[in-house]
């Protein structure tokens, strides 16, 4: 499962992609407890890679080794073919690696502007007259933001004051401005209505047009659906599925992620008399994707 | 009021983005402004006394409010800045004691000139702030605890020291020493505007407010003090160093307290040992009703100066008006809430728009 998931995207077809995260093997235990095991993902160049779970799986913790926030125990983290083991958050950043999480790390009472330059301000003059060059940087934020499709009335409005969809984005074209060739998305629409989602799945799209290579992180089948390219699924800390968008439907995608076997003998056990096992298992399935 | 951008080609595009940029009218974006509900304000505790109290109204008078503002005013600004970082300081009233103590005690026992004191109380400020803000960054307690605990630290060491060393609870005269005509003329003297004198710390005060103001809003470092205090976890996830930031604004605190404990070193010429108890209250009442969130991130220095105005205000309006000096508690408390729930209002209405 490990090695030939390389070859298996590559012999898909759709990408000629130059491969640019690749993890072998990768476990993490802490202490006693394996929280992931035996662990392969690859992302490549204008590609997103879906990664699915419960909650437990191991989600979290993937994307914590990813991000430098964890380091791995076991197996190999590669970034460009060069071996590397993250120590801080900030040796992945330099490497190009730019992980969005559910909190966004924006600060709602600053303007979007103040917030999309947070930690990198320009600046101009000299000396101690070195001051923020707040014309340039209402400029770019503004062309970045309307190149993604994202009309903000005003920049200087706190950024408290948006949807969760439109921070989600601005969170995203910060990462994308500032070089990121990896982007981590944790559960970006997690906390969204139907309409948000949609918003920030498009904004996804374009982050993988724009030729970065995206790790989705999500527990819904159908948002994976619509813009993955490789999906994984964690199971308890080790892969269930791995498999390209050709080789799989979101039927299949949808009963794996909702356990598969399990739910199975799950709807056998709740079935009722005169309702078949059948019923009650595509009953289960929307259930899980509500949440 | 927002406009979509128009889809036209990339020239008109950026004239028509560069439109949408001040979509937001000007009273709107008056109103979200931080210092405006105590702009309101100060003009209504004016027109007050300007109406009751007629020698309010006199040049000297407003001199002398000027003054009385200033005082509280310089540290007041410092305040500001502390709390848009998210933390509080309570041993800033007391700081401003023991600075001139120290200042004065120092030059006094060593025989030296007053400018080596002065310097040694500016080194002993800034430790008390990067003490501060070094403990707190690596306790994670709340800044609360931490300068509650220096603010009763420092006021035994003010009390204990002085009367180890002068048998008193005030330090010795230094009228007479090395250094006092100098200094007493950067910290305490009064220049003369069209007949009226004017305290030399309004001059600072107005610096001071406009040096922390451009730092706030048109510097690198203003942006992280907005941040740390907006969402600490948020700006450490970005690259913004929040341990030197909020350090910094200790240390801030603490240079402001040593030039107001200069002041009065060099006004009264001994210091009392037991002062400043309850000031670090005052500033903070400035700094809030000034638009400062308790909770940090939001705030300006102008505010703080516009509050601390009022306070001077009021404290010398209701002798103008010769009222009881003892209902000056009470104001202060109204004053206060008023301020809070005008910037809340205030607030809510202009996010809205």
């Amino acid at each position: 499962m490990s090695t030939d998931t390389h070859e298996r995207t590559g012999s898909s077809g759709h990408s000629p992609n130059t491969e640019i995260l690749r993890l072998s093997d990768v476990g993490k235990s802490y202490g006693n407890v394996h929280a992931l095991r035996g662990v392969s993902l690859s992302v490549r160049q204008g590609e997103i890679t879906c990664v699915l779970g419960d909650n437990g799986a191991g989600k979290s913790t993937l994307i914590k080794i990813i991000a430098g926030l964890h380091q791995h125990t076991e197996g190999t983290v590669e970034v460009n073919g060069e071996q590397v083991r993250f120590t801080s958050p900030r040796e992945s950043l330099e490497r190009g690696i730019a992980t969005v999480y559910q909190d966004l790390a924006l600060v709602p009472l600053m303007s979007i502007w103040r917030n999309f330059f947070l930690g990198a301000e320009l600046r101009t003059g000299v000396g101690p007259f070195k001051h923020l060059d707040v014309k340039r940087m209402m400029q770019i934020t503004d062309e970045e933001l309307t190149k993604m499709g994202i009309n903000v009335p005003d920049l200087e409005r706190p950024v408290g004051a948006l949807s969760g969809g439109q921070r989600q984005c601005i969170a995203i074209a910060r990462a994308i401005y500032f070089g990121a060739k990896v982007l981590i998305l944790d559960e970006p629409t997690a906390a969204l209505g139907v309409k948000q989602s949609g918003v920030v799945l498009k904004y996804v799209a374009k982050a993988r047009d724009a030729g970065l290579g995206v790790i989705f992180i999500t527990h819904n089948p159908h948002h994976a659906y619509l813009v993955g390219n490789h999906f994984v699924i964690l199971n308890r800390g080790h892969v269930s599925l791995d498999k390209p968008r050709q080789e799989i439907t979101l039927d299949e995608l949808t009963n794996e992620m909702a356990g598969g076997a399990e739910l199975a003998a799950l709807s056998h056990e709740l079935s009722v008399p005169g309702e078949t096992p059948e019923n009650a298992a595509a009953l289960a399935a929307p259930h899980e994707n509500a949440r | 009021m927002s406009t979509s951008v128009s889809p036209a080609g990339t020239a008109p595009a950026v004239r028509d983005r560069d439109d949408r940029v001040k979509t937001r009218s000007f009273s709107s974006r008056l109103l979200s402004r931080p210092e405006i509900g105590s702009l309101i304000g100060a003009l209504a505790v004016f027109a007050l006394f300007a109406a009751v109290a007629p020698t309010f109204r006199q040049a000297s008078s407003l001199a002398t409010v000027a003054y009385a503002g200033s005082t509280i005013g310089i540290m007041a600004v410092a305040v500001a800045l502390l709390m848009i970082g998210g933390e509080f300081d309570l041993s800033a009233g007391v700081v401003v004691t023991t600075t001139a103590l120290t200042a004065a005690t120092f030059s006094y026992q060593l025989r030296l000139n007053l400018w080596v004191g002065v310097g040694v109380s500016l080194l002993v400020a800034l430790a008390i702030g990067a003490f501060n803000g070094w403990l707190l960054m690596r306790t994670g307690l709340p800044s609360f605890l931490i300068t509650l605990g220096t603010f009763f630290m420092l006021q035994g060491i003010n009390l204990g020291v002085t009367k180890l060393l002068t048998g008193g609870v005030s330090s010795s005269a230094v009228s007479d020493m090395d250094g006092w005509d100098s200094a007493r003329a950067v910290f305490a003297s009064t220049i003369s505007i069209g007949g009226v004198g004017v305290r030399i710390t309004v001059f600072w005060w107005i610096l001071f407010v406009a040096i922390a103001t451009w730092t706030l809003l048109r510097t690198r470092v203003g942006n992280w003090i907005f941040a740390v205090g907006g969402d600490a976890p948020s700006a450490r996830a970005v690259g913004v160093p929040v341990k030197r930031t909020k350090i910094g604004l200790f240390m801030t605190v603490g240079f402001c307290g040593w030039f107001v404990g200069m002041h009065q070193l060099f006004s009264f010429d001994s210091i009392q040992s037991g002062g400043g108890v309850g000031q670090e209250f005052i500033y903070i009442i400035a700094a809030v009703v000034g638009g400062c969130l308790l909770t940090g991130g939001y705030g300006s220095a102008v505010g703080s100066a516009i509050g601390a105005l009022i306070f001077g205000m009021t404290s010398l309006g209701i002798v103008y008006a010769g009222w009881d000096a003892n209902w000056f508690k009470l104001f202060l408390g109204v004053m206060l809430l008023l301020a809070t729930i005008v910037n809340l209002v205030v607030k809510n209405h202009a996010a809205k728009r």
